[in-house]
């Protein structure tokens, strides 16, 4: 493990060590549900997506859609993971009311997906691995509405029955960033690969938290598992408050009871959850109405030929290729669209300037209204456009931001802009010349003290010619002869 | 008219087709026998009104030439496990309470698209668990028989008692029973009826209220081989709807039914000659035997040496999965609701006062085997000794084709008799239970009477999916053993 | 092994089957009985045998990914003890 000491919490006692593994369900992107016909999508009237399977009735039984399986699959090979051609569905017992059948199809044993990796970006630019235990199959439970009414609970199996990956890492994060980071590539990973939409608003994405802490070197403490957390900022709020409390207790001479816990955003804490606490004992078995789940070699090599180009592979080729930098290019690879954006701008213009276009200017407007990169009212192949009129001198890069916010306005395209507003810059030597030497007849003066070593004044006078032209002078050009000229 | 209710379903279908009788009158045949024997309290629910309509429907199409169907017009009763559109479907229960299906059973479906005719819902012991259907909500079934100068009542085996007893007092010419353990085949022997329970995945299991999913099986139970050969085709066949159902063709077993079966190779397992087994069952049993010979089989001793750990083994499988199948009687979607102040005190006031004593004792066992810290000294004890005794029959079919043993260990007994023992109940599936561990096909025929004049059975088991040899050697039973006997007063 | 009245209680619980504590003792005697019964299967040696979970062992039949099924508020609410505003209903409970 690397350094670690930058990630150490101060305690009464001294530094403390958080050890972090993150379980994370991930709703399967599919049309159907896991063991039923029954729609998946989101926002749909309560029981509207439900089939007999779903609620349970007497004699239903389940029948595995085969995208679900696919799609496993597809992010096991993603997270470089083993996948397993042989798993199995198991059941786990326990009474709910969103739980209809009284169990969870589950994967206990034999999971579809074994031991991956996962590399994190780390927000000072250092990357770091980190295991995947396995992923495994299961089935989504209910939702119970408990604010509808003074003495009943709700309850709405529009989701009782979708498809999860339940994705578990080793406990191998140390810090809160390092737990953000790993949510981060997981959805990026997952949305490159089109399994998951990563959306941890709607729940889409869901994160149980295992929080303990010990002093550096000793061996693993008791964890609390803090569940549902349901954005990457709480996640690491959870986190930070979580560790500060098991200090506590463990300073004050206590010891942590290993137990669920939830996190309340509005006061900061996490407390334990009421329903869990009696202890709970699964009595997972086989599924009887479910043969093991056998897939051929050739069938996961053929999901595994199809796998699109994934973030760390995209991260190394931009660098390689595009000589971006490493920031520039996790920036740029961080979601799958931005990435195919950038390289449809950038085809046959000059990379570095591109990545700077779309990473400063364009991520700029973006953010200020609060679009993302498929609803950019500029397109790839305009703001490439844009691009290639400043690498070819038609216009500066100073003017080019005044086109910039001209497409935005008209949604005209740059050349037309350019030409329309005659923006082309001037690159004629005598039409620079002659505006320099009008500006030095001017200023005779401060010629003659620059001359005397004010070196500073090249800048006013470069100002004064730009001013002159428009701002239209070809900035190289005119810094060239207008050194040539005042040197005399 | 009563004679109407004596017909086979074979015989039926010749008179049906012959214009001899109609669907109707046949129908209201069986819907006045079952109308003057409730006291045997085989129907949970009746319905006749459903009865005529599909038996005029099925009348039209005879009549325009269109009844297609293997049992079209065959008024049949169904056993209250499979759920039925818009009918009451209790389970015997009384946790099912007022539970109305809005969905048909697959294997249900396929009957009706058959042709045959719902005379309604046939008793049986709660959740399929028991082996005299004294277990049941809707109280217990009285079995036809009698023994000779006694008026006890005796049980009708269990659990498709209710099915058994329609089919033996002629309320119906046949009915669907399941069989996780032996309850198609011990009450068929219990009531001198003929029933069969198929291979594992040839009927779906869908729409099935759930006991022992490994192990459940939809079978016929019918008054002759044949009628189990014509009802086992309209039933049987591959369900996507169930992902253990096998897609295998569904042969036409009447045409197996040749009565030729020299050369055939007949296992005796020495296993299945218990101390203490009734001499009068022995004798039976090398009857059957000796039927067997003379129509030309070679006998064959074999073993089948794990067999006296099957019932031990099933009392853990078959309870462990039921605890986890019966967990979604909860109150909440379906059937009966007890309130309680919290979730938790809903659940267990529903579940304490919607289950009987049986499944309880079921579900608190199987709960227990599949426990944190028992899971590998029981469950998965179990799953190994089933291993073995499935392997048992492999081994034994590389040399016969067919095995021969008794039923049952004994003739129908008394109500209430067993009731106190659950070990003792659990006895009358011993040459059953086997079958279902296995996953193979088991047929039960009649093949005579006991000294007390009860009917009793012969069980033949098959490989898998070869039921057409279990009809073909089944017959060649019926036929030596002539077994022709009729609950007096039916 | 024999359960006591105490683990039958907690198998009651996990079952979600209440058993009024008079009922416990009976029980537990009635549930040692069977489990003392089952515990002959320890004669056998079953080392190195596969546990057989089920019959078939072809490997999982697989549908396609359509939606065919569950738009039927109705049907699905049709058998509920008290449902409301398209709700299944519970008692309260607090999370
Ligand atoms: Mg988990
Ligand atoms: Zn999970």
């Amino acid at each position: 493990m690397s350094d670690n000491t930058k990630n150490l919490i101060e305690g009464r006692t001294g530094m403390w060590e958080v050890v972090l593994g993150l379980e994370v369900h991930a709703q399967v992107i599919s049309k159907a549900k896991l063991f039923s016909g029954a729609a998946t999508a989101f926002g749909a009237e309560p029981n509207s997506q439900v089939s007999l399977v779903d609620a349970a009735f007497p004699g239903m039984l389940p029948v595995i859609n085969e995208i679900c399986v696919e799609q496993a699959v597809r992010t096991g090979l993603g997270l470089n993971a083993e996948i397993n051609l042989k798993s199995v569905f198991d059941r786990k017992n326990y009474f709910y009311a969103d739980l209809p059948a009284g169990y969870q199809i589950s994967q206990y044993t034999q999971p579809i997906v074994g031991k991956g990796t996962i590399i994190l970006d780390l927000p000072d630019g250092s990357r770091r691995e980190v295991g995947i235990t396995r992923l495994h199959l299961e089935q989504d439970a209910g939702k119970s509405l408990h604010d509808q009414h003074p003495s009943k609970s709700y309850i709405d199996l529009n989701r009782a029955g979708v498809a999860l990956m339940e994705i578990v890492s080793e406990p191998d994060m140390r810090s809160s960033d390092e737990a953000a980071a790993y949510l981060k590539k997981l959805r990026s990973i997952l949305r490159y690969l089109g399994t998951c939409d990563g959306n941890m608003d709607e729940g889409s994405m869901r994160c149980d938290v295992n929080v303990s802490v010990r002093k550096p070197g000793d061996p693993y403490g008791t964890r609390c598992e803090i569940k549902n957390v349901n954005s990457i900022r709480y996640v690491a709020q959870a986190i930070e408050h979580e560790a500060r409390r098991q200090i506590e207790i463990i300073e004050d001479g206590g010891t942590i009871k290993q137990e669920t816990r939830l996190y309340d955003p509005n006061r900061g804490e996490t407390r334990p959850m009421r329903s869990k606490e009696e202890a709970h004992d699964y009595r997972y078995f086989p599924d009887p109405d479910l043969l093991p789940l056998i897939l051929e070699q050739s069938f996961v090599d053929g999901i595994k030929a199809g796998l699109p180009e994934l973030p760390d592979a995209k991260h190394e080729r931009f660098v390689k290729e595009f000589g971006l930098s490493d920031y520039d290019a996790g920036v740029l690879v961080a979601e799958r669209e931005t990435a195919a954006f950038y390289e449809q701008a950038a085809k046959g213009r000059d990379p570095k300037l591109t990545a700077n276009w779309v990473i400063s200017e364009l991520f700029g407007l973006l953010n200020k209204e609060g679009k993302t990169i498929t609803e950019s009212p500029i397109s790839a192949a305009q703001l490439g456009e844009l691009v290639g009129l400043i690498q070819d001198n038609t216009i500066s890069g100073r003017i080019a931001k005044e086109v910039f916010a001209a497409m935005l306005e008209t949604g005209k395209s740059a050349p037309a802009i350019v030409e329309e507003k005659g923006l082309r810059q001037v690159t004629d030597t005598g039409a620079i010349d002659a505006a320099i030497d009008d500006i030095l007849a001017k200023n005779a003066d401060k010629v003659a003290e620059y001359r005397g070593g004010k070196d500073k004044l090249f800048g006013f006078f470069v100002g004064q010619v730009m001013k002159a032209t428009g701002g239209k002078a070809n900035p190289a050009m005119l810094n060239e002869r207008l050194k040539a000229k005042l040197q005399g | 008219m009563s004679e109407l209710t004596h017909l086979t379903m074979a015989a039926a279908l010749e008179g049906l087709k012959a214009k001899k009788f109609s669907s109707r009158e046949l129908t209201d045949a069986y819907l006045a026998a079952m109308e003057k024997h409730r006291d045997l309290n085989a129907y949970i629910t009746e319905t006749p009104d459903k009865a005529r309509a599909m038996a005029d429907a099925a009348d039209q199409r005879r009549a325009k030439s269109e009844a297609n169907g293997l049992m079209d017009g065959l008024p049949i009763g169904i056993k209250d496990l499979f759920c039925t559109d818009g009918v009451l479907t209790t389970a015997g229960s009384h946790i099912l309470d007022g539970f109305k299906p809005t969905y048909e059973s697959t294997v249900t479906t396929n009957l009706w698209r058959h042709g045959a005719v719902m005379l309604g819902k046939l008793n049986l012991d709660e959740f399929a668990m028991g082996s005299s259907n004294e277990t049941s909500y809707h109280g217990p079934v009285i079995n036809p028989w009698k023994r000779k100068n006694s008026d006890v009542k005796l049980v009708p085996g269990g659990s498709s008692g209710g099915s058994a007893a329609a089919v033996a007092a002629r309320l119906a010419m046949a009915a669907t029973g399941t069989d996780t353990g032996g309850s198609i085949r011990q009450p068929c022997a219990f009531t001198g009826t003929t029933g069969i329970k198929p291979t594992y995945g040839r009927c779906s299991r869908w729409g099935i209220v759930a006991f022992a999913s490994s192990l459940d099986q939809a079978g016929p139970m019918a008054r002759s081989v044949e009628d189990c050969a014509i009802m086992l085709s309209a039933m049987a066949g591959h369900d996507p709807k169930d992902s253990t159902s096998v897609d295998v063709a569904v042969p036409d077993f009447r045409k197996a039914l040749t009565g030729d079966i020299r050369g055939l190779k007949v296992g005796i397992p020495k296993e299945y000659r218990l101390d203490g087994l009734s001499p009068e069952i022995a004798k039976l049993w090398d009857e059957g035997v000796a039927w067997l010979k003379a129509a030309g089989a070679e006998i064959k001793e074999i073993s089948l040496p794990h067999t006296k750990y099957a019932l031990p083994t099933y009392y853990i499988i078959a309870p462990a999965e039921a605890s986890s199948n019966l967990a979604r009687y909860d109150g909440v979607r379906f059937g009966l609701r007890v309130p309680g102040k919290t979730l938790d005190e809903m659940y267990e006031l529903t579940r304490e006062a919607g289950f009987g004593k049986e499944v309880k004792r079921r579900v608190m066992i199987g709960t227990y085997v599949l426990s944190a810290g028992y899971y590998d000294a029981y469950y998965l004890k179990a799953q190994r000794l089933r291993a073995l005794i499935a392997r048992d029959f492999t081994e034994a079919f590389k040399d016969i084709d067919v095995v021969l043993t008794p039923s049952t260990p004994s003739a129908a007994f008394g109500a209430g008799e067993q009731s106190d023992d659950p070990i003792a109940m659990y006895l009358n599936d011993v040459f059953t239970v086997t079958v279902n561990l296995a996953g193979l096909p088991g047929i039960s025929v009649p093949a005579g009477l006991d000294s007390q004049g009860l009917p009793l059975g012969l069980q033949l088991i098959g490989r898998a999916f070869d039921e057409e040899t279990l009809f073909r050697v089944g017959q060649v039973v019926e036929k030596s053993a002539n077994f022709t006997a009729v609950p007096a007063g039916y | 092994m024999s359960l006591d009245t105490k683990a039958v209680a907690h198998i009651a619980t996990l079952a979600r089957i209440r058993v009024p504590e008079q009922d416990l003792a009976g029980l537990a005697k009635e549930l040692n009985g069977i489990m003392t019964w089952v515990e002959q299967l320890n004669e056998v040696d079953t080392t190195g045998v596969e546990p057989m979970t089920g019959v078939e062992q072809r490997g999982l039949p697989q549908r396609p990914d359509v939606v065919n099924d569950g738009a039927m508020p109705d049907k699905i609410l049709a058998n509920a003890p008290e449902p409301a505003h398209g709700f299944f209903t519970v008692p309260k409970v607090v999370e």
